[in-house]
């Protein structure tokens, strides 16, 4: 097992390196630059800028220089969050990404299974149906229209709950944009968990331990949660990774903190550094959770281990 | 029920706790200030939400009063030589920074010779081209910044030179690229000075708070010489990019004014929120550039067709659904220093189907038809309303024997494209930087040679080019008789709009949302509203 992680562990290194080349030169190519703004600059302005930004150097001998300070740590400056360099911003608004998105994760994770356990117990019934609707809207929907409109109804309306807006410590603020973020994981994890059930319920040896007499709440938790999590389990990983990086709209809606704007923005405004910054970081991040869900799916599941 | 019951009181004691724990009955002025502040740093900065804070926690030698006219700031009185050459400020006694140190003379030089110093790379620095050996400096051509027209007399006297007579000058003071900065602070901090802990300002707020990609917050400078009229104590500038959101959280109480809001939602607004939606003349024009450059549009006639074939008149009311007035001319209305009648061409006035039949027959002589279409291309910046407004122009042009092709990409790709000379038809928009009609002329001026010996065409995106609208806008900058020169930039605007130099389209509107609690807001030309002339009541 240890030496399966560190193989995994050593692979993303080239990995790292190929994204890291191939975006750099595909960002440089793209027509375009960060100063292309609504505005023409003066040229002995763009020259200043230019050079104030290392963007006069020959191309490679740039791209060396990024490489070098990436290994000190050091990303380099944003061109639009002027105030701040690449390393700063992204101390600043990961610790807030990572807490939406592990908040989203739990809650859309343990929601979505409960709701997929549910309706493939009561397989054809009202509950079914009334749980795959709401799945159905929550996946379908898109996040930026289903957050307009629960600020309407809890914010606006009921005035329950903030409609948007941050406070540092204030949980509440939270509730709205953890939900929104969770509504399409949950979707699909209650799809998944729904589908496996109902196979899984459906196999000779649920059938036998029904005839043994076994109730169906034992059956569920000792028989048919663990093998209908699998398909669960192999989604989870894309989905944090998803609920990660797809915090774009959330953040905008909401006002709030966190990387997810700038890994978009960053790249519409030609932000090189910022862009190439939060690339690293996602691959990082993406890498991480591959690799963690397949030691989980090793354990989950014998015939992988012993593979 | 009982779930929501639980909720309810969750809430509730959630929001008690929130209203026990600020501060006692402080008045918040809520902001929803649009996009996301990248500086504070009055050298670095560039859009207007960036200007709503640096402008409240720094103050120039002038400033704005409640109507964005130049008013008395750090300078309580100033002299300007006969010649319009030599300004000298006396910089109030009582002017302070936020950590106490009286403001001098020598932040202003400190200020300016940053501003120019090429190092610094500031993007905005050409607004303050006017003073003396100013431009040499930001180029490179000039290292000894004590050649610079700032000097101090002594600690409370500033003396600016400048190149060439500029009405305009004290407007441009407003502007936060010559606002004074503290040398010492910017040495001591580097670029981490702007962080709240660092921060210190001259203005009537301070920094406090900083959180990227959410909000900013400032409150009263207990150092600031007008600190006692202040009616808000804080200020809460809100990252509202998404204008739906914004809105959302107007209504329900957590925004006190918005920066802009969604088109659409104008008739809700007036039908909801009667009086809060506040759509005003805003010193900017929206237009077409054409590509002069290439056939077919150095054909005067074929660009002709297509100016008079734009019914102007729909688009603000119903493409846009905001009223925007529609533009014929290059100035905008109500621009200062501007005396005279404003341009209107004969055919403004013509019924729109006797303009499509003069367009129809112009486009005949040029070999056109419906059914020989002439083919252009009509490049947009990715924008809800840019494509509206392509649509229902595209629409007009075909009735002429005009084959559009629209062609959208994002703002940097876009304006890649115009710079380039790469498009036939492209879409284009200017904000006045300062009060003078020189700001949108100067749009079309001939571009200048560099010593490369290519021509820098600047914002000229269509590459008009006209010696005589040269020679009087050249003849214009340094006039000092201001109806002379107002005439000058007249006769200058017809020539260039005689010869469809571009296509106008219409007057930008600002578009603010302001709640009933807040007084003194009021409605301006430049969108300019400093917080200290506001009021809110609870």
């Amino acid at each position: 097992m240890f030496g399966y992680a560190l193989r995994r562990v050593l692979t993303a290194i080239p990995i790292v390196l190929i994204t890291i080349t191939v975006c750099f030169f595909i960002l440089r190519l793209a027509p375009g630059g960060p100063f292309d703004g609504e505005r023409a600059l003066p040229p002995d302005q763009l020259k200043n800028l230019r050079a104030y930004y290392h963007l006069d150097e020959p191309l490679i001998m740039q791209f060396f220089g990024y490489i070098g300070g990436v290994l000190r740590g050091d990303f380099g400056p944003s061109m639009v969050m002027k105030d701040f360099n690449v390393s700063r911003l992204i101390g600043i608004g990961l610790p807030f990404t990572l807490t939406l998105g592990f908040s989203a994760f739990i809650v859309g994770t343990i929601g979505g299974m409960i709701a997929g356990a549910v309706a493939a117990v009561n397989q054809n019934k009202w509950p079914d149906y009334l749980l795959v609707a709401i799945v159905l809207v929550g996946i379908i929907i898109p996040n930026f229209l289903m957050a307009n409109l629960v600020q309407l109804f809890f914010g606006v309306y009921l005035k329950w709950l903030p409609v948007g807006g941050y406070q540092p410590g204030s949980l509440i603020h939270l509730v709205l944009p953890v939900f929104i973020l969770a509504l399409p994981h949950g979707g699909r994890v209650a799809r998944l968990v729904r589908g496996s059930m109902i196979e899984v319920l459906g196999t000779n040896y649920v059938r036998t331990a029904r005839s043994k007499g076994l109730g169906t709440r034992l059956i569920l938790a000792r028989h048919a949660l663990k093998p209908a999590l699998l398909p669960v389990v192999s989604y989870l990983g894309p989905g944090l990774s998803y609920l990660l990086t797809g915090s774009l709209v959330v953040e905008q809606v909401f006002s709030l903190p966190g990387i997810g704007k700038y890994f978009i923005t960053a790249a519409l405004n030609r932000d090189y550094g910022l862009v190439l910054g939060t690339t690293i970081l996602y691959v990082f991040i993406i890498l991480a959770l591959n690799l963690l869900v397949d030691i989980l799916y090793a354990w989950l599941d014998p015939k992988v281990r012993y593979r | 029920m009982k779930i929501t019951q639980v909720l309810k009181a969750v809430t509730t004691a959630g929001a008690l706790a929130l209203m026990m724990s600020s501060a006692a009955l402080a008045v918040t002025l809520n902001l929803g200030n649009g996009g996301e502040p990248g500086s504070l740093d009055p050298h670095k900065v560039s859009g207007d939400w960036e200007n709503r804070i640096v402008s409240e926690y720094l103050e120039g030698l002038v400033t704005e009063d409640a109507q964005a006219k130049a008013v008395a700031g750090q300078a309580e009185s100033w002299t300007i030589s006969d010649d319009g050459l030599v300004y000298t400020f006396k910089i109030r006694g009582d002017a302070v920074w936020s950590d106490a140190v009286p403001v001098t003379a020598q932040n202003w030089v400190d200020a300016f010779q940053r501003l120019f110093d090429p190092k610094t790379a500031s993007e905005y620095a050409y607004l303050q081209y006017p003073i003396k050996n100013s431009s040499k400096i930001a180029a490179g051509e000039i290292t000894d910044f004590s050649q610079l027209g700032v000097k101090a007399v002594d600690d409370k006297t500033l003396e600016i030179t400048l190149e060439a007579a500029t009405p305009f000058f004290l407007d441009a003071l407003t502007h936060y690229t010559a606002f004074p900065i503290r040398k010492d602070i910017i040495e001591k901090f580097g670029d981490q000075w702007t962080q709240p802990e660092n921060i210190v300002g001259n203005g009537p707020y301070k920094i406090v708070e900083w959180v990227p990609g959410s909000y900013l917050r400032g409150v009263k400078s207990d150092s600031y010489y007008g600190k006692d009229t202040l009616k808000i104590d804080e200020i809460r500038w809100d990252n509202t990019e998404d204008l739906t959101a914004a809105l959302n959280r107007y209504r329900a109480g957590e925004l006190d004014i918005l920066t802009d809001f969604p088109a659409d939602q104008y008739k809700f607004l007036q039908d909801n929120y009667p009086g809060q939606a506040h759509v005003a003349p805003f010193l900017g024009i929206y237009y077409y550039v054409l590509n002069q450059e290439k056939p077919p549009l150095d054909n005067i006639n074929i660009r002709k067709a297509l100016s008079i074939s734009v019914l102007r008149d729909v688009i603000g009311p119903d493409v846009l659904g905001t009223g925007e007035l529609p533009a014929y001319g290059w100035v905008p209305p109500g621009t200062g220093n501007y005396e005279g009648t404003p341009y209107a061409p004969d055919w403004a006035e013509m019924p729109y189907d006797q303009r499509v039949e003069e367009a129809k027959k112009l486009m005949a002589e040029a070999g056109y038809s419906p059914e020989k279409p002439l083919k252009l291309q009509l490049r947009y910046n990715t924008n809800e309303n840019h494509q509206r407004i392509a649509v229902a122009i595209s629409d007009m042009w075909k009735q002429i024997g005009v084959e559009v092709e629209l062609f959208n990409a994002e703002t940097a790709v876009h304006y890649d494209a115009l710079r380039a000379g790469d498009y036939n038809v492209g879409r284009a928009g200017w904000l006045l930087d300062y009060d003078d009609p020189s700001n949108t002329l100067d749009l079309l001026k001939t571009g200048t040679k560099g010593s490369d010996g290519t021509i820098n065409w600047g914002n000229n995106y269509g590459r008009y080019s006209d010696a005589k609208f040269d020679e009087l806008m050249t003849a214009a900058s340094s006039e000092l008789d201001l109806v002379k020169r107002a005439g000058q930039m007249h006769e200058a605007e017809k020539i260039a709009m005689d010869a469809f130099a571009a296509i106008p389209i219409y007057w930008y509107v600002s578009k603010n949302v302001v709640s009933p609690k807040v007084t003194g807001f009021e409605d301006n030309a430049k969108d300019i509203h400093r917080v200290r002339w506001m009021t809110k009541s609870e």
